[in-house]
């Protein structure tokens, strides 16, 4: 990626030395080249730079920091250092560990059917059709709405007195009285999970597909010369071939749906009772309490999380990088 | 495999394709028809799934009984502002890490990769802190610098990503003929790139637009907040009146519809070259 990158630095070095004037002054001139051009980068960044660092990072590191103190709004003098009493705190809680679980359902409950049902449109939409474009922007809609709203949209449809979901149920037959859906702790997490797939789907759709297009045809021409068949081809052609961006692409949805409360705030705000609560949504929840300095220990069990699987990301980008 | 399609599968593919599109736009489309019924209508079986009657009394009620136009003002300013010096800002970035190799290069990509893995909502506490001692709580000034914070890296990765795009003969030539570095930019680089920085604007602008965990923590006084600060007040309240929140949320949707309709070809550009880019 960084290969075209010094090419023009070398060639508008070059042309600044045409033909070379004597001694002291080709150095001063290269000099004031090279001090210009770290001038450049150094401006050119800095704002992006500070705007991150003052914003981002450190309310994070302060965040830290604040993980081992006694650090509530309710007492701003007393910011006394606990150790590790905030983390005593939340191993402590009985909600907490309501989350973890909720936690690791909401993410493999949501992934598996995405990816699947993700896989299969992307399949489907290999082929070209007249409105290919169209159908594609009108599945990608979803993506313009905020989690938060496709919460407040879902938190109607599944309204237990007039929501639709129990009218259309009703209809078909599936069930024969309304289900107060998010009322009950055992509906209300495959309800927040059906929406999230709902929302989920076309990212899959579309970055599948996408890494569908990058295999080259001749593959396929030669596997039907052989007499494969498409089921076949689909498993030893087109899987191997992606399997790196399938990962990658699987890896990002990890992190993302982990780091999604946004959905859950908008549908049911983590009730009844906490009991939809997953770890980051419940962080949020602690935060609004004014619990800073137990909201950060939260953050760092989250962050420690999330470290793994980055870094799992950033090797598995590393590989395709060099396997090119 | 792009062969024959059998008459089964094609049953297949287009029965599965238009099943999909249904349930995708469903959703849409019921808060829709909310939005468009009179409240004694919403609440009343059968449900109506096309309106007996049409009424614009949600829409109307918002702007009587709530502030719904100062939030709706409040977010398009923020948002626009927002994203325009944050697509201003990541254009300079996106370049400079587009075009040359320096020491810290990789560190500072590294370093917007993991904001983008680590989400904006983990340090609210210690934020609203900073905040404080600034002085830049519960104001809409203070919530555009957050923003753009926010918006920086992933802005900055897809701009890069255009950038790559353009060979770098273009601005060679513009400089040899004795045009600053900042002038190719703007003058050669910049015009040639417009489809690609409408998108990065685009969606700097709805992700600003769209954003609650941020607002909620920095905005206090009604007069400040922002739609979706509005909309969280909305379904805290005890009991949620969904003629009024159906119709508050079509009219936040619609502009971000509008403007991905616009630029999603881009923006799906954007996001599969900056997901799966190192």
């Amino acid at each position: 990626m960084s290969s075209s990158a010094p090419a023009i630095e070398r060639r508008a070095a070059g042309s600044a030395t045409p033909v070379p004037p004597p001694g002291g002054e080709a150095t001063r001139r290269r000099r004031e080249f090279s001090r210009r051009r770290a001038l450049t980068i150094t401006a050119f960044l800095a704002p992006a730079v500070a705007f991150v660092a003052l914003f981002t990072y450190y309310p994070m590191l302060s965040g830290v920091f604040g993980a081992f103190r006694n650090w509530s709004i309710y007492n701003m003098e007393n910011q006394s250092w606990v150790g590790l009493a905030n983390f005593e705190t939340i191993l402590g809680d009985a909600l907490f560990w309501k989350t973890i679980g909720n936690t690791v359902l909401w993410v493999v409950g949501s992934l598996v059917p995405q990816f699947v049902i993700g896989f299969a449109l992307a399949l489907w939409l290999r082929r070209r059709f007249r409105f290919r474009g169209v159908y594609q922007a009108l599945i990608f809609f979803p993506w313009a709405v905020s989690g938060f709203l496709i919460g407040i949209l879902f938190r109607w449809m599944f309204n237990g007195e007039f929501g639709v979901v129990n009218d259309l149920l009703m209809k078909t037959g599936i069930i024969d009285a309304p289900l107060p859906w998010l009322a009950d702790p055992a509906l209300a997490m495959p309800a927040i999970i059906v929406a999230n797939v709902w929302y989920g789907v076309t990212f899959f759709a579309i970055m599948i597909l996408a890494a569908l297009q990058s295999v080259p045809d001749e593959l396929y021409e030669a596997a039907a010369l052989d007499g494969t068949t498409k089921a076949r081809a689909l498993w030893h052609v087109t899987i191997p071939y992606i399997r790196t961006t399938l990962t990658l692409i699987v890896l990002l949805r990890v992190i993302w749906i982990f780091n999604f409360p946004d959905l859950i705030f908008g549908m049911t705000g983590g009730g009844p009772a906490g009991q939809t609560h997953i770890v980051t949504t419940y962080m949020i929840e602690i935060t609004q309490q004014g619990d800073y300095g137990r909201a950060s220990a939260l953050g760092i069990l989250v962050l420690v999380v999330l470290m793994v699987f980055a870094s799992f990301y950033l090797l598995a980008t590393r590989e395709r990088t060099q396997a090119r | 495999m792009i062969t024959q399609e059998s008459p089964a599968g094609r049953i297949t593919r287009v029965a599965a394709l238009g099943l999909w599109l249904v349930l995708t736009l469903f959703p849409l489309y019921w808060i829709l028809v909310t939005a468009f019924k009179p409240t004694s209508d919403i609440y009343r079986f059968p449900l109506e799934y096309w309106p007996s009657t049409f009424s614009l009394e949600n829409f109307t009620g918002l702007f009587s009984k709530a502030n719904f136009g100062t939030y709706l003002v409040n977010s398009l300013v923020i948002a626009t502002l927002s994203a325009a010096i944050v697509t201003m800002i990541s254009l300079l970035s996106g370049y400079i890490i587009a075009r040359f190799s320096f020491r810290a290069r990789g560190a500072v990509i590294l370093a917007f990769l993991v904001t983008q893995m680590i989400p904006a909502f983990i340090a609210l506490g210690p934020l609203y802190q900073l905040m404080v001692s600034l002085g830049l709580v519960n104001d809409r000034t203070g919530l555009v610098f957050v923003y753009i914070a926010m918006c920086i890296p992933f802005s900055t990765i897809m701009l890069r990503g255009f950038f790559e795009n353009v060979p770098d003969a273009l601005e060679e030539a513009a400089m040899i003929d004795g045009c600053s570095r900042i002038g190719a930019l703007f003058r050669i680089l910049v015009p040639v790139m417009t489809p690609g920085i409408v998108a990065a604007f685009i969606f700097n602008f709805v992700s600003c637009w769209n954003e609650l965990f941020l607002s909620v923590t920095l905005l206090t006084s009604d007069a400040n907040k922002t739609v979706p600060t509005a909309l969280n007040g909305f379904i805290t309240s005890y009991n949620i009146d969904w003629g009024s929140m159906s119709a508050a949320a079509v009219l936040t949707i619609v502009p971000t519809m509008v403007m991905f309709a616009f630029a999603s070809k881009y923006i799906v550009q954007g996001l599969t070259a900056g997901a799966v880019k190192g």
